[in-house]
C-alpha cells in the first residue's frame, strides 16, 4: 500500500505545533497501525529528521498507552480496538490518513502524538480506591458471596484502560464514562459500598478541578470506547452522586 | 568458584516463614517515618511493594518509566492467578501448590522461597477480593476457578482473560491512595540509569527524566528493584515495548550477582509472526489449553495443502489428524506445562507438519469444547441436544464468555474468526524465569537492594507454571518484601536522611551524562532497531528452544562483534534534552547487548537440559530434557568483573529436603 500521512508535529509544549505531511511505501495489510509508524519512523530517521513521538508499549490493546486521533476518531475507523490493534487492512492503497494527538485543555501535548494524562491519576488520587490495609488476616475471600450479575457488571466497568479516548471524543471534552466506570466498579461490590458517598463526590469534584467539560449524554465516549465501557455507568454514577449530595 | 549463602532460615519447612517472621528485627512506626525507599518498577511487584511499604509508614518514592504506574506490563497478563484455597475441593493444598512449583520449575529452584509462595497464596486473593477486584464468579456469588499447565487441581483464579489488568489496577488504587497520603512520591516517566552506593550499600539511585531529558539524584536507605523480566532480549517477545533490563543490569554492574539467565520461558500458544515488520508477539492465555485440543495433520500432505489453501482445516477428519500432546502426553494432554508443549510444537513443524506459510504454526481448536459446552447448555435449558446448530450456537456462548477478549484480539490480528477455525499458534518468549540473584530475605548480594518479582530469579526454576507469576509478583510486593526489609532497615533508625551531595552521587551522575553524550553523539548511521533486530535474531537461533554448544560459542562471538559495530555505528536522532524515545532505547538496548553475552555463557555452562533450557547433548531416546543433577543441582549466580566474558560463576546449592529429586514426566 501507498499512504499520504497528516500528522501533527510538535517539538514541545511550548511550541505551536503544525501539521506535516509524509509519503509512505510498502506498507502491508498485515501491519499494525503502530508498526507502519515504526515504518515512517526508520525513514524519517534514515533522512536526519526527529521521528514522530508517540505512546505506545503493551501493543496489546490493554495498557492504554496508545492515543492517537485517526481520520478523525479516537483510536481510527476500528470499533473496540485501541490504535496498536487497529490493522493496515482498515486502510485502502492511496488513502490520506490524518493523525493527531488526543486534544483536551486536561491532556496537554508533550511533543507530537504525546500528551500528558497525568490528570486522569489525579482523579483516581481522589477516591478510586478501597481503603484496606495489606495484612495477611482479611477475612476470607469467599466469606461474602457477590451476586454474579453485579460481579459481572463490576468487571465490566473495571476493564477500563484509562487510554482517554472518552475524553478526546467528547465535544465538551468530558471524562465522565472514566470516572463512571470506577465509580461503578466499586459502588457495585459491597466491598465498595462503605466508601461510595464519599468518593464519588471527591472524584467528581477532581474531575472538575482537572477542567474536563460537563457531560451533554450525546454517548459519543461509549461509540469510540476501546473497551466498550457502556453509558449505563455515567447513569450510575449520576445516581450515586445525587445519592451521596443528599445525603452529605 | 565460591558458594554463596541464601541465609534460609532454620527448622522443618512448613514452619521456617512462620519462625522467621517471629524473628527477625521490626522497625517501630515512629522510625519507619525516618526512613526512605526507593521502588524501581510499578507491576504487581514494585506496586504492591510501593502500597504496603507506605501503609506501614515508610517514605517510599516510586518509579516508571511509562507515563502512569497502571500501564506496567503486569496489566498484559491474561489467564490467571494460582492460589491454594482448595475451594473446589479437589485436594489441592499448599503442599500441593508447593510440589507442582517445584516439580514444573524442573527441580531448579529453592525449596523454602517456593514453599513460603503457596503458603502466602491464599492471602493474595483475599487481599484482592478487599480492595474490588472483581475475580470471576460462579451463580452462587462464589469464587470461581480454571485449570492451567502442569497441575491435576483447578486453583486458579481469573477475570475473563485481563486478570493482570484487574491485579494491577488493584495494586495500583492502593498506591493511589498512599500517593493521596503523600506517603508515595511517584515518579512517571523517569529511568533508572544507575544505582548508587555509599559505604557498600544501596543509598540511591541515579533517574532520567524522560520529558525533558534532565538527569536527577534520588536518595534512599533502600533501593527496590521490581522492574520485570529481560524477555525483549529476543526483540519478539510478548512483553511490552519498554520491557528492558536495564534497572536489574546497572544493580548487576554495581555487584549483585546474575542468576540463571539463560532460563527463558517460550510460551507456546502466541499468534504466530506474520512478517518482518512485526513489533512484537501476542500471547494467547495458556487458559485456552483448558478447552483448546492443540493439533496438526497427520500427514504432511496434509499440512502442505492448508499452507497453501487447498485444504480447510475444519474439512480435515478426525482420523487424519495428530493431537500430538495428547497422543505423547496421555495423563495431562494439552495441559502439560508450557517448556513441554513449546518444545513439542517445535519438533512437530520442524518435522515440515506446519499448518501456515512459513511453517511455523499448529492449530489450536475449539470445535470439541464449543459442541461440549453447547450440549450442557441445550441439556440445562431443555432444549434438542441434538440440534447441531443449535448446540454449536450455545456452545459459542459459553466461549464467548470465558476467553471472549482473546478471541477478539487473535480475529483483530489475523483476521480469521476462531469461533469457526481453529487458531494457529506457535511458541513465543514470554518470561523469565532467570533474574538477579536474591537470597531468602529478597535481598542481592548488594545490602540495601532487594529484587521482587519476575525481576528476581528464586521461585520458578527453570520453567515457570502458568498463572504463578502474578503469584509471585504480588506475593513478594505484599507478603514477603515488607516484612523482610524491615530486618535490613532495623539498622537505619538513627542514619538520619541520606544526602545527595556527596562524591558517590556525583561520580554516577557523571558516568551517566557520559554514556548519554557518547550514545547522543554517535556518528553512526544505523538505528538502534537495527542493532536490537539482529541481537534477537542470534539470541533466537542460537539460545532459543533449544541450544547446542557449538552454536552458543558462535553467538557468544556475534554478539560481542554487534556490541562493538553498536558503539561504532549507531545512530541517535534528536537532541538529549528533550522528549527522545530512540535514545531512551538505546540505553536499553546497550545492556540487552551485554546480558545477552552472559545469556548464552550460562547456557553453555549448564550442559544438561531442564525445564525451558534444552541441550540438545543432554535428551533422553524420546527427546525429553535429561537432567543432569548430580552436576547442576545448583543456581548459577554470576558476578560481574567488566566485560561478560570475564564474569565469575558463583553456585547456590539446591538442597532438596522435603520433594524427591525425580525425572518429570506428564505422560
Amino acid at each position: 500500500m501507498k499512504l499520504k500521512l497528516k500528522i501533527w508535529r510538535q517539538k514541545n509544549s511550548n511550541d505551536k505545533g503544525k501539521i506535516v505531511s509524509y509519503d509512505i511505501e510498502n506498507i502491508s495489510p498485515d501491519m499494525s497501525f503502530l508498526e507502519m509508524m515504526d515504518v515512517l519512523n526508520e525513514q524519517l530517521t534514515s533522512k536526519g529528521i526527529d521521528p514522530v513521538a508517540f505512546d505506545h508499549d503493551c501493543r496489546e490493546g490493554i495498557c492504554g498507552s496508545c492515543s492517537m486521533f485517526i481520520n478523525g476518531e479516537a483510536h481510527g475507523p476500528d470499533r473496540l480496538v485501541t490504535t496498536c490493534q487497529l490493522h493496515m487492512r482498515k486502510f485502502k492503497d492511496g488513502d490520506t490518513i490524518h493523525i493527531e494527538p488526543f486534544r483536551a485543555n486536561s491532556f496537554p501535548v508533550i511533543k507530537d502524538l504525546v500528551v500528558d494524562r497525568s490528570s486522569f491519576d489525579r482523579i483516581q488520587h481522589a477516591g478510586g480506591y478501597i481503603s484496606i490495609n495489606t495484612s495477611g488476616n482479611t477475612q476470607d475471600a469467599n466469606a461474602i458471596p457477590i451476586e454474579k450479575n453485579s460481579a459481572d457488571k463490576a468487571f465490566d466497568a473495571a476493564t477500563c484502560i484509562g487510554c482517554g479516548a472518552c475524553v478526546a471524543t467528547c465535544k465538551n471534552s468530558s471524562a465522565m464514562l472514566f470516572v463512571s466506570a470506577k465509580v461503578s466498579q466499586f459502588s457495585l461490590l459491597p466491598q465498595g459500598k462503605v466508601e461510595a458517598n464519599d468518593r464519588v463526590l471527591n472524584m467528581v469534584k477532581q474531575m472538575d478541578e482537572e477542567g474536563f467539560g460537563n457531560c451533554t449524554n450525546t454517548g459519543a465516549c461509549e461509540v469510540e470506547c476501546p473497551k466498550g465501557i457502556s453509558l449505563e455507568n455515567i447513569a450510575r454514577m449520576n445516581r450515586d452522586f445525587l445519592k451521596a449530595k443528599i445525603s452529605s | 568458584m565460591s558458594k554463596v549463602n541464601a541465609k534460609i532460615p532454620e527448622g522443618p519447612i512448613s514452619k521456617k516463614w512462620t519462625n522467621h517472621k517471629n524473628n527477625i528485627r521490626l522497625v517501630s512506626p515512629a522510625n519507619k517515618r525516618l526512613i526512605d525507599v526507593i521502588v524501581v518498577g510499578t507491576g504487581l511487584a514494585g506496586g504492591s511493594a510501593a502500597a504496603t511499604l507506605a501503609e506501614l509508614g515508610y517514605n517510599v518514592k516510586a518509579f516508571c518509566f511509562q507515563d502512569s504506574p497502571r500501564r506496567a506490563h503486569s496489566i498484559a497478563a491474561q489467564g490467571g492467578i494460582n492460589a491454594a484455597k482448595n475451594y473446589q475441593g479437589d485436594g489441592d493444598s499448599i503442599h500441593r501448590l508447593f510440589y507442582d512449583t517445584v516439580k514444573g520449575g524442573d527441580y531448579r529452584s529453592r525449596e523454602a522461597n517456593v514453599y513460603r509462595l503457596a503458603e502466602v497464596s491464599s492471602n493474595i486473593i483475599d487481599q484482592c477480593v478487599a480492595q474490588g477486584v472483581p475475580f470471576a464468579r460462579d451463580y452462587g456469588g462464589l469464587l470461581d476457578n480454571r485449570s492451567f499447565g502442569g497441575v491435576l487441581v483447578s486453583r486458579t483464579f481469573y477475570a475473563k482473560g485481563q486478570t493482570g489488568q484487574q491485579l494491577l489496577l488493584g495494586a495500583y488504587s492502593a498506591m493511589n491512595r498512599q500517593i493521596a497520603r503523600g506517603k508515595i512520591q511517584m515518579f512517571n516517566r523517569h529511568e533508572m540509569m544507575d544505582l548508587v552506593k555509599v559505604d557498600g550499600k544501596a543509598r540511591g539511585i541515579i533517574t532520567r527524566n524522560l520529558i525533558n531529558g534532565e538527569i536527577e539524584r534520588h536518595s534512599a536507605h533502600a533501593v527496590v528493584i521490581a522492574s520485570g523480566g529481560y524477555g525483549n532480549l529476543f526483540y519478539l517477545s510478548t512483553n511490552a515495548m519498554g520491557s528492558n533490563v536495564s534497572a536489574s543490569w546497572k544493580i548487576h554492574k554495581k555487584g549483585a550477582y546474575f542468576a540463571n539467565p539463560c532460563f527463558t520461558q517460550i510460551h507456546p500458544t502466541c499468534i504466530p509472526v506474520s512478517g518482518d515488520h512485526q513489533s512484537k508477539l501476542t500471547l494467547m492465555s495458556e487458559s485456552l489449553r483448558n478447552d483448546g485440543r492443540i493439533w496438526v495433520p497427520k500427514s504432511k500432505s496434509d499440512s502442505v495443502a492448508i499452507r497453501e489453501g487447498r485444504l480447510k482445516p475444519v474439512d480435515l477428519t478426525e482420523d487424519k489428524r495428530d493431537y500430538y500432546l495428547e497422543r505423547r502426553y496421555p495423563a495431562f494432554g494439552n495441559l502439560v506445562p508450557r517448556d513441554v508443549a513449546s518444545r513439542a510444537a517445535k519438533e512437530r513443524c520442524d518435522s515440515g507438519f506446519g499448518i501456515n506459510k512459513t511453517g511455523e504454526a499448529v492449530f489450536l481448536d475449539f470445535a470439541s469444547a464449543i459442541i461440549r459446552y453447547g450440549k450442557e447448555k441445550a441439556h440445562l435449558k431443555g432444549l434438542d441436544e441434538d440440534d447441531l446448530s443449535l448446540v454449536k450456537d450455545l456452545g459459542k456462548e459459553v466461549i464467548k464468555s470465558k476467553y471472549g477478549n482473546l478471541f477478539q484480539m487473535y480475529e483483530k490480528i489475523v483476521d480469521q474468526n476462531p469461533y469457526e477455525t481453529p487458531m494457529m499458534i506457535y511458541p513465543a518468549v514470554h518470561y523469565t524465569m532467570g533474574g538477579v540473584w536474591v537470597d531468602y530475605n529478597l535481598m542481592t548480594t548488594i545490602p540495601g537492594c532487594f529484587a521482587i518479582g519476575e525481576a528476581n530469579f528464586s521461585d520458578h526454576g527453570a520453567n515457570r507454571l502458568g498463572a504463578s507469576a502474578l503469584m509471585q509478583g504480588l506475593a513478594d510486593g505484599y507478603f514477603v518484601l515488607p516484612y523482610t526489609i524491615g530486618d535490613y532497615l532495623a539498622d537505619d533508625i538513627r542514619t538520619g536522611s541520606i544526602s545527595t551531595d556527596c562524591k558517590e552521587f556525583e561520580e554516577a551522575e557523571k558516568a551517566v551524562k557520559n554514556k548519554i553524550e557518547l550514545l547522543i553523539n554517535n556518528n553512526g548511521d544505523k538505528s538502534v532497531d537495527y542493532f536490537h533486530k539482529k541481537l534477537g535474531k542470534i539470541i533466537w537461533n542460537k539460545c532459543g528452544m533449544s541450544r547446542n554448544e557449538k552454536e552458543l560459542k558462535e553467538a557468544i562471538k556475534e554478539i560481542q562483534l554487534l556490541r562493538k559495530d553498536f558503539y561504532k555505528n549507531v545512530s541517535i536522532p534528536g537532541s538529549k534534552d528533550s522528549f527522545n524515545e530512540p535514545l531512551a532505547k538505546a540505553v536499553r538496548v546497550s545492556d540487552f547487548l551485554e546480558l545477552g553475552e552472559l545469556f548464552a555463557k550460562d547456557a553453555l555452562e549448564r550442559s544438561e537440559s531442564c525445564g525451558g533450557h534444552f541441550r540438545e547433548e543432554s535428551q533422553t531416546k524420546e527427546g525429553e530434557a535429561l537432567r543432569d543433577d548430580k552436576n547442576f543441582t545448583f543456581v548459577s549466580a554470576w558476578e560481574n568483573k567488566g566485560e561478560p566474558s570475564e564474569a565469575v560463576l558463583h553456585k547456590e546449592d539446591l538442597i532438596y529436603e522435603n520433594i524427591e529429586l525425580k525425572t518429570r514426566s506428564y505422560k
